[in-house]
Parts: structure tokens; C-alpha cells; sequence
């Protein structure tokens, strides 16, 4: 089934969007619609009585803060892209937006609604499948049992493997990045790296948002580490697809030591996968290959593996040192 | 399937090929179906219906989008362009003479939103290479497999 009734309203102003959509169950945000409308109108996977239109609120300035950019969340992945700070101060941000999707998406896809996008797990994207604990709460995980091959070996449980699709997130988590979140308590900021939940036993819950919340901007640290930046994508072809592995690098490398350290990883986690003891492993270290495995095995300890993503273990172990590689070349 | 009372149509203005057009649409009609179903400009083509061919590509004020994802609803006040809006009468656009030099298809059925995604590609300044073409027109899938003509065709344009 797919839902062809709802109603379409036009926000003019961002007060009075997040309270109309706060005060109802049934209303959700429309910005971009590349998540929204797929899984609305063409899968049937999502529901809404009403749709809220914010694509015309003015939250689409991209504005330099000292050491900070600050995103306003309607920018379209390919303005952000099209930032020249990014080429001088964090280069692998505009390496993942661009390794994303196709130039067609990331003119309609804004930065807000890349961090929501939902997860491209076949079994979730069809409702003839019964068993999906994040569309149907308790009804199982038939990834987990049925053939599984773009799913998660990070950050996953008993009842979900789901992927977190995005490119984007992953340098922005190696960064630090903060979300900038009004709602009806006003506004906040949550870090990204407590802004997405673990599936844990309720996959449905994804993350630090009420109802109602909504995105006003992504605020990105220009970290002095993230001058000498990578990211590296590996997937089935040579461009417009979802990762299989991810890594985003950003060193700070002085006198042949390794100073600052950031590493996060995609395509192979739930939530997009912050390394902190593989950063731990090159602070203080020698930028050398053996110390970028030491590192890559840090970074996956304990994935949880079904027979089709057992591959991913090798394979994000040697993106990672490829990675490094790439940064401090 | 049960279906509630109909939400009421929404009404919007828009530019389809330079020519002003009023609409009422239903919230859930997409561009690609009122640019087909309703305005008749056929040329713009449904292939997966799910944003990830390219088939339905079309430029929404001057970029380029996939009018299968977007909302008809959402396109108050732009300007839409289409493949029908590239010739001048009979005169094909040049990119359009170029893809016929080169033979740059078989069945066809991509071509309109191969050329209007490279019409896009040529405006971004990202024509350049082969190599620069193909990632930037990899949201483009051609099951004929007309990739190398197609590329070519949009090299002579480039320059």
C-alpha cells in the first residue's frame, strides 16, 4: 500500500512549522523528499496525514565562524560541496558529499536530511517482508536470517543490522560535528556523536530527535587535523552506490609524529562510526603502515557478522589503512 | 486499500519550458507524472519511478533533478525545463544533434534525461575528461549500454 492522501502545507516561518508538526502525530517534515517521498509514495514503508513543507524557510546559508562553518540545513548537499573553505580546511567533507548518490540527488538532498536518511536495508525498504523490528517493532529481523550483504558488523544487535547509508556523516563524526535542533523547548545542540542511537532491542528509536524537532544547521569544526584529510569509499561500482566500507581520515602529522587523530567509518555501522581507539593508536605514533593496522584493528573489535557481511571485517580493516595512507601521503 | 477524504488540490504557478502554467494539483502527484499525465510533455521518461535511473531528470530553476522524487506540490513558483524545451522548431539543441552524430543510444528510452543531465553537467563546468563525465553523469543509467557514444557526444559539445 502506499499513501496517496495526505495533505501538503507550505511553512513560512520555522516557529510556527515546529509547532504544527510538534502538536500533531500524524504531520512530518518534507524537505528534499529523496528519503521522504521513495519511502512514502513509491514503497509504502512510511505513513503521514500531512506533510510540512520546509523547503522555502530560511535556513540555507552556509556562514564562517572562525574555526567553525555553520550549515544551515536546507543547503542542498551539492551547495555545500560547492564550499571553497571545505577545499582548503576539510577536504574528505567535500570528498563524501560527492562520493554520494548522483549530482541529480544531491541537488534535491539538503545537509539536515542526510543525517535522517533511513537505512537502505532491503528487508526494511519492503513491507511484504513481515519481519523488520524498525518498521514493525518485535516482528524480528529478517536480515539477519535471509541473505545479508550491505548491512552493519558495528554498533549492531540480535535485532538489527541495518546500515547507516550516509557518506557525509562519517567525516562530519570524525569531526566532532554539533546539530543545531529547534524545537518546542526552543533551541539545542547535540552533539553528532550522541545524536544517533544503537539499535539495541528497539531499532525503531534512531535517534536524539522528538517529534516535532526539527534540524535548523550542521555546525562543522575546521579542525587544523582535518588540513590533511581522506576519505575513501569502497563499493561495488565505480560510482553511484552505497558503500560496502568507508573511512574518513584527518591527521595532524608533526615531525614525523602523529599529533591529532581522527578516524570514522561507514558502510560497515549502524549509526555512523566514530574509531576512538583507533585515534588512540596513532596519537603519538609514527605514521607508518604498521602502525595504520595496529590501528584498522582497533577499530573493529567484536563485529557482529552473518555470513554475508563476514567480508567486511578484511576489507574495512584495509579501507582504514588505505585511508591513512592516503592522508598522510 | 482504504483511502480518506482527499485532501484538497494544491494550487501553484510555475514555468514549464518558458511558458506560465496554473495548476491544481494532488499533494502526492509528482512533477514527473503532471509533466506526462497532465501537461503532455511525454518526452520526459518514467523508468524505475524511484530515483535511481535518472530517466525522469529534468532542471528545476536551471539544476538538475529527478522529477520522479519530487513533488509537484513543491514546485510553486520555478521554472521547469524538459527535453521539449531544447529544440527551437525543428532545429535540435546542438547536445541533441550531437547525441544523434555519435549515435549515443539504442532503444532511446534514457536519452532525455541523459541529455538533460548533460546539459547540466556542461553548465557545472564538469565536462573536462572522459573520467570527469562519467562520475558526473553516473545518476544516468543506460541499460543499452550507449556509455562510450554518449560520453562522446558530450565531449564535442564540451570542446
Amino acid at each position: 500500500m502506499t499513501t496517496d492522501t495526505f495533505e501538503y502545507i507550505r511553512a513560512d516561518d520555522i516557529a510556527s512549522a515546529v509547532a504544527l508538526v510538534s502538536a500533531d502525530p500524524g504531520s512530518q517534515y518534507l524537505a528534499g523528499g529523496t528519503t521522504q517521498v521513495d519511502l512514502m509514495l513509491k514503497d509504502g514503508v512510511l505513513n503521514a496525514e500531512r506533510l510540512v513543507d520546509i523547503t522555502r524557510l530560511p535556513l540555507r546559508a552556509i556562514t564562517r565562524r572562525g574555526e567553525t562553518l555553520l550549515v544551515g540545513a536546507l543547503t542542498t548537499m551539492e551547495e555545500l560541496a560547492a564550499e571553497p573553505v571545505l577545499r582548503e580546511r576539510a577536504a574528505f567533507v567535500r570528498a563524501a558529499l560527492l562520493a554520494g548518490a548522483s549530482t541529480q540527488l544531491r541537488n534535491m538532498a539538503t545537509i539536515g536530511g542526510n543525517l535522517l536518511q533511513r537505512t537502505r536495508c532491503r528487508y526494511f525498504r519492503d513491507p511484504a517482508v513481515p519481519a523488520c523490528n524498525k518498521r514493525a517493532p518485535g516482528s524480528g529481523c529478517a536480515a539477519i536470517t535471509g541473505p545479508a550483504r550491505m548491512h552493519a558488523i558495528l554498533g549492531a544487535s540480535e535485532h538489527c543490522i541495518a546500515l547507516h547509508p550516509s557518506d557525509f556523516c562519517v567525516p562530519l563524526i570524525a569531526l566532532g560535528a554539533l546539530v543545531h535542533v529547534q524545537g518546542m523547548g526552543g533551541e539545542r545542540s547535540i552533539p553528532l556523536t550522541d545524536f544517533y542511537r544503537l539499535p539495541g532491542d528497539r531499532p525503531d528509536l534512531e535517534n536524539a530527535l522528538a517529534h516535532g524537532d526539527l534540524i535548523t544547521a550542521i555546525e562543522i569544526p575546521l579542525l587544523p587535523a582535518a588540513a590533511r584529510s581522506a576519505y575513501l569509499k569502497v563499493r561495488d561500482r565505480a560510482s553511484y552506490e552505497f558503500a560496502l566500507t568507508s573511512a574518513a581520515v584527518a591527521l595532524k602529522i608533526d615531525n614525523s609524529v602523529i599529533a591529532e587523530a581522527r578516524l570514522a567509518l561507514g558502510g560497515v555501522a549502524t549509526i555512523p562510526w566514530r574509531a576512538r581507539a583507533a585515534e588512540e593508536v596513532l596519537i603519538g605514533a609514527a605514521p607508518i603502515n604498521e602502525v595504520f593496522r595496529e590501528a584498522a584493528e582497533a577499530a573493529i573489535v567484536d563485529p557482529f557478522t552473518v555470513p554475508g557481511t563476514a567480508f567486511k571485517v578484511e576489507l574495512a580493516t584495509r579501507t582504514i589503512v588505505r585511508a591513512l595512507e592516503m592522508a598522510a601521503a | 486499500m482504504t483511502h480518506r477524504t482527499s485532501p484538497s488540490p494544491v494550487a501553484l504557478t510555475a514555468s514549464v519550458n518558458g511558458v506560465p502554467v496554473d495548476l491544481a494539483v494532488a499533494s502526492h502527484e509528482t512533477l514527473l507524472d503532471v509533466l506526462r499525465d497532465r501537461l503532455g510533455f511525454t518526452g520526459t521518461k518514467k523508468g524505475c519511478d524511484q530515483g535511481a535511473c535518472g530517466a525522469c531528470t529534468v532542471l528545476v530553476d536551471g539544476k538538475r533533478v529527478l522529477s520522479c522524487l519530487t513533488l509537484a506540490a513543491q514546485c510553486d513558483g520555478r521554472e521547469v525545463t524538459t527535453i521539449e524545451g531544447l529544440a527551437s522548431g525543428d532545429k535540435l539543441h546542438p547536445l541533441q544533434a550531437a547525441f544523434v552524430r555519435h549515435d549515443a543510444l539504442q532503444c532511446g528510452y534514457c536519452t532525455p534525461g541523459q541529455i538533460m543531465s548533460a546539459l547540466a553537467l556542461l553548465a557545472e563546468g564538469r565536462a573536462g575528461s572522459d573520467e570527469e563525465i562519467r562520475e558526473f553523469m553516473s545518476g544516468n543509467l543506460c541499460r543499452c549500454g550507449a556509455y562510450p557514444n554518449i560520453v562522446a557526444a558530450i565531449r564535442e559539445i564540451a570542446g
